[in-house]
């Protein structure tokens, strides 16, 4: 195997190769009342056989960073910056450089999507082994051979392959349709799997357990899986490292458990204070006053200064990198080191078993 | 707000008699806000050839008996297609039970439809005090109303008593208290104007100047991020304290029915193929379960804490079959029993009633020591879920 050169200094030596490296990327759309920056000088290295989830609220740029790296943002938005995706053999791709016709391979040999809702994509006049043959046809693969490596994966999805291949998208529930987007999205064998709010719509119980399915699909198809989701709780188990969106950038990233446990940046913080979820304790959980950017209008400095408690003149001119917490932990904030003095949180406790 | 809130309480809904009319068998006095007694609801299946070639029924809610009381919280949760927004509709007065009944203090909500002349209370009334929040704030609202005008519309229609200066003031009343300042701004707005918490905030403000006895919130914060949740809730509670509102909440996330029903010292009610299968304190739900179905709901929902996230995640769902059967052709004996992992043979055949299980009502043989279940056969045949076990 060979790679490009140049993206192995970042990280530990535990961190591995990178698989997708990101790097001062912009998105960027014109509006009548100005421009409007959903996706601002963002940089990431995305490791190879890695789960990273990407968290953010809504408006905070996680669906334009997954449209980007698979350059496909929409018109009129425009992409710059630089995206690079190191195969397992071969040369780097520049993704943002590449032709229609060869982000159409791209797309789903190199790097495949799965969108929220995107069981609803399936044409509904088409039976589901129709849109697998499609696909197949489309990237003249050899069928029988796709079609073995389909069985194999409707298994590790629990989906039973003759009922599934030969119901209309209708005749399935939302989480089997799902699943079977899941499947078809990695049908030509993709190195990586970008998927976004993949299991939003779905019950509790499917989305749990698509999740567990996950960790299973990347050991045994040894993918790289960005998951991006507004839904912490969901991800504490699954992913490998958290990169927090926060005003079109990230503002804190790092092994998950780390970041959870002890989160640096006093966004992440209040993040954590104000999330439902089973175990934490009732009477901490908070909303963060105020509301998330404009993209039109990003304040100044550091774009989370007009909620922060922290915030200073400092914060209000000069506009924090990311600096190391521990290890790979890195945090953009000028006082992070404060930050767990102000904002208190705990993430045990109100749990079940610590009641009475 | 707090002085004149006493007015925007009490229209109709404090006019149950106090030297009560009803038959000395139900004490006026006792009687629950809502109660729901073995109600049911079918609907024939959709596709109108469908609806042709047979007359099968689909049983969305089948026998369910309860009771709300006022200041109550009942979170009602489950999976899609359980029935919990069909009940929900029913409880309020939207839905006519295809059996049981429906009793709103009392008086049985269709025959004060039906019979307008025999009923305590008109129907016009409980409609009134029975009200509904719905899923999508950006759908419930018109976009071409200002908030003005939308907030207006119940007030005009159940307050007849005020004129047009007054509601203007009820309105800014209400905006202020929900932090939508300045209120006069906010109450020029158009729905694209505000956010989706904004929204919200309106769409439970045209529910509550209505000053309702009952409203039904489905799903109403699950549309919100999650940072957002919180306020909402602390905010629907804050206005059952206010106003002294019941609320019949419907989710299918057990985190936030657990903030909701404890805070507000109400009850979870877990809802499976039409049938509450076990309802209690939040605590005693998420604690100490007797139905399985209620484990596997908790075992669906994630914990934040990333040490116990990491271990569940490695956790085959507890469950026989992942896919919830077709509810036109629901399962024999008890309904849950073909997903669930300690189902034996004797479910299969006879379908279990209600048990008190000393802290949750339970639909489970398990509530009982003494049933035959603990000495029928385990059922065989679980699927498997995954690669990880083929590799076994």
């Amino acid at each position: 195997m060979s790679y490009g050169t140049q993206q192995q200094q970042t990280y530990s030596d535990e961190a591995g190769d990178v698989v997708m490296e990101v790097e001062n990327t912009d998105v960027r759309f014109d509006m009548d009342r100005g421009q409007s920056r959903v996706l601002n000088d963002v940089n990431v290295d995305i490791f190879r056989e890695e789960i990273l989830a990407v968290v953010g609220e809504s408006g905070s740029g996680k669906s334009m960073f997954a449209a980007a790296l698979l350059d496909a943002v929409e018109q009129p938005g425009l992409t710059t910056g630089e995206i690079t995706y190191y195969p397992p053999d071969g040369d780097p791709v520049d993704v943002l450089g590449l032709s229609d016709q060869q982000l159409k391979s791209f797309r789903w040999e190199e790097v495949s999507m799965v969108f929220q809702g995107a069981m609803n994509s399936f044409n509904p006049t088409m039976k589901i082994r129709g849109h697998f043959e499609e696909t197949i046809a489309a990237h003249d693969a050899n069928l029988d051979e796709r079609l073995e490596y389909v069985y194999d994966l409707f298994d590790a999805l629990n989906l039973d392959v003759d009922r599934v291949m030969r119901s209309y998208p209708h005749e399935l529930s939302g989480g089997m349709k799902q699943r079977a987007l899941i499947a078809l999205s990695l049908v030509l064998e993709p190195e990586v799997l970008v998927m976004d709010e993949p299991t939003a719509a779905l019950d509790l119980l499917m989305q749990r357990t698509i999740i567990n399915m996950l960790t299973d699909l990347r050991d045994e198809l040894e993918i790289t899986i960005v998951f991006i989701t507004h839904d912490l709780p969901l991800i504490a188990g699954l992913s490998d490292r958290i990169g927090v969106l926060y005003g079109f950038e990230f503002i804190e990233i790092g092994p998950t458990e780390p970041l959870l446990e002890d989160a640096a940046h006093p966004y992440t913080r209040a993040l954590l204070r104000s999330v439902p979820s089973i175990d934490s304790p009732l009477d901490q959980m908070q909303t963060i006053p105020g509301s998330s950017p404009d993209p039109v209008n990003i304040p100044s400095g550091c774009s989370y200064h007009p909620r922060c408690p922290l915030a200073d003149d400092r914060c209000r001119i000069e506009d924090p990198d990311l600096v190391q917490v521990e290890g790979d932990h890195r945090v953009s904030c000028f006082y992070w080191e404060q930050s767990a003095g102000e904002i208190d949180y705990t993430l045990h406790g109100g749990g079940v078993e610590d009641n009475e | 707000m707090s002085t004149d809130d006493s007015d925007v309480q009490n229209t109709g809904t404090e006019t149950e008699p106090d030297g009560t009319t009803e038959a000395a068998s139900d004490g006026a006095t006792n009687e629950p806000l809502l109660s729901l007694d073995g109600v049911e609801v079918d609907f024939a299946p959709g596709g109108l050839v469908r609806q042709y070639l047979s007359d099968e029924e689909i049983m969305a809610v089948d026998e369910v008996n309860l009771d709300i009381e006022e200041n109550d919280v009942v979170a009602l949760v489950g999976e899609s297609g359980c029935g919990k927004t069909t009940l929900g509709k029913t409880a309020i007065g939207l839905q006519r039970p295809t059996g049981g009944s429906v009793r709103y203090k009392g008086q049985d909500v269709w025959d004060a439809k039906d019979n307008p002349n025999s009923a305590d209370i008109e129907f016009t009334d409980i409609r009134r005090a029975l009200q509904i929040v719905h899923q999508d704030p950006a759908e419930a609202l018109n976009s071409r109303r200002r908030v003005r005008a939308i907030l207006a519309d119940p007030l005009k229609k159940w307050r007849e008593d005020l004129d047009q200066e007054d509601r203007e003031e009820t309105i800014y009343r209400y905006l202020e208290h929900v932090e939508m300042t300045p209120a006069k701004d906010y109450a020029e707005r158009y729905p694209y104007q505000l956010s989706g918490g904004e929204k919200q905030r309106v769409v439970l403000g045209r529910a509550l100047l209505m000053n309702p006895d009952l409203v039904l919130a489905d799903e109403a914060v699950s549309a919100l991020d999650v940072s957002l949740r919180v306020d909402m809730m602390d905010l629907m509670l804050e206005l059952q304290d206010l106003i002294d509102t019941s609320f019949l909440f419907i989710s299918h996330d057990l985190a936030n029915a657990r903030y909701l029903a404890k805070k507000g010292g109400g009850r979870i009610a877990i809802m499976y193929l039409g049938n509450i299968v076990e309802i209690g304190e939040p605590d005693e739900i998420l604690q100490n379960p007797t139905h399985p179905y209620s484990k596997v709901l908790r075992w669906s929902t994630p914990a934040i804490d990333p040490k116990a996230a990491k271990e569940a995640v490695n956790e085959d769902p507890p469950v026989r079959q992942l896919d919830v059967p077709d509810p036109a052709d629901p399962p024999s004996g008890c309904k849950y029993h073909t997903r669930c992992i300690e189902a034996r043979e004797v479910c299969t055949r006879e379908e279990p009633e209600t048990y008190d299980t000393g802290g949750t009502e339970a639909t489970c043989f398990r509530a009982l020591s003494n049933h035959e279940y603990w000495s029928s056969e385990e059922l065989e045949g679980q699927e498997t879920i995954g690669f990880s076990r083929d590799d076994e």
